[in-house]
């Protein structure tokens, strides 16, 4: 049986430690329920496809920080040039590919090559030093502390549940909130 | 005129960072004095929107990045520009290669880049200076610091 995208969270928050954490779509609707923190980043409204390169701006901004990216499949089909990239930086990202196959937030139309697009080969083509899989519960709650640690980049790509008759969710907090709070967490001036 | 050596030094007075770079075959040629330059970051990217966005978390991570592209590149990026100086009114900066304006201006071409940027940018509202031939670096130093000092997003338009 496939993970929720909600238990891939809980294990994810058991990690992240300090580290910013950026999500958008679906998960940035789930994400606040666990955290919700300066370093939390909840990138809605987004660019389509840019929490990636959002994130990795991050990284090279701030090197000793470390950032998480929790990405969606149909995400990361609209920008797959950020896996090349982003395996050009030995920077502390880690992106979590949620695959459910579908563009969940707008209803739950089936992603091009749903079902077929292994990530993870794309993720070692492009150059990324350090992939993983993972398709139960268990399996994610088994390997996530070496995942989640150690040099990066890191892609992490997780076979989660597609729900169907979603609507986008609104973040939290207003964008200017957000960018604020951050930018203070971060000790960047004005 | 603009060259390598002396863009470099007027990025460096505005206190530029990072370079996100797609580059043509104009401003291709300012790569080497970029590349020898140890205070300034080029950051090669695949599409100019993924350039933005990169841009964007490095201002919120307390950098000065500078987005340099084609005005092609900018017809593709509209939604990461959107995204970036009107969602999160980031105060960016470009700098855009607008290819064949020259020839435009002479009517010697078809190319059609220099009909639709800069209605483009006003249609983003992204304030823009055009330089030319008899431009130099002082006034893309003067361009850029301006934006900077107002707080507020700036491109510059190289006519090529």
């Amino acid at each position: 049986m496939a993970m929720t995208q909600l238990e891939v969270l809980h294990v994810l928050a058991r990690h992240r430690g300090q580290r910013i954490v950026i999500t958008t779509m679906t998960t940035a609707g789930l994400w606040p329920a666990l955290s919700d923190t300066p370093l939390d980043f909840f990138f809605i409204p987004s660019a389509m496809g840019h929490a990636s390169s959002l994130g990795l701006g991050l990284a090279l901004a701030q090197p000793d920080r470390g950032v998480i990216v929790v990405n969606g499949d149909g995400s990361l089909l609209m920008n797959l040039g950020t896996l090349v990239t982003l395996a050009q930086h030995a920077v502390p990202l880690t992106m979590l590919i949620m695959d459910n196959g579908l563009y969940e937030v707008t209803g739950g139309q089936r992603t091009v090559g749903a079902g077929t697009v292994d990530f993870a080969a794309l993720a070692r083509a492009a150059g990324i030093p350090r992939v993983y899989e993972f398709e139960r519960l268990e399996q994610w709650e088994a390997g996530a502390a070496d995942a989640l640690s150690g040099p990066g980049p890191v892609v992490i790509w997780l076979k989660v549940e597609g729900r169907l008759g979603q609507q986008t969710p609104k973040p939290p907090h207003p964008m200017s909130e957000q960018i604020a709070r951050l930018r203070r967490a971060l000790g960047v001036a004005d | 005129m603009l060259d390598g050596p002396s863009v470099v030094a007027a990025l460096r007075a505005c206190g530029i960072t990072h370079v996100l770079w797609i580059p043509d075959s104009e401003l291709g040629r300012w790569e080497p004095a970029f590349l020898a330059e140890p205070s300034l970051h080029l950051v090669r990217v695949c599409r100019e929107g993924e350039a933005i966005a990169i841009a964007a978390g490095l201002f919120l991570g307390g950098k000065r990045p500078l987005v340099i592209i084609q005005c092609t590149g900018l017809f593709e990026a509209g939604d990461s520009l959107r995204n970036a100086i009107h969602d999160l009114q980031l105060p960016l900066l470009f700098l855009i290669g607008v290819r064949s304006y020259l020839a435009h201006q002479q009517g010697t071409t078809r190319d059609t880049c220099p009909l639709f940027t800069e209605p483009i940018l006003q249609a983003w509202r992204l304030p823009y200076v055009l330089l030319g031939p008899t431009h130099s670096a002082a006034d893309l130093q003067h361009a850029l610091t301006e934006a900077a000092q107002e707080k507020r997003p700036g491109a510059v338009l190289i006519a090529e």
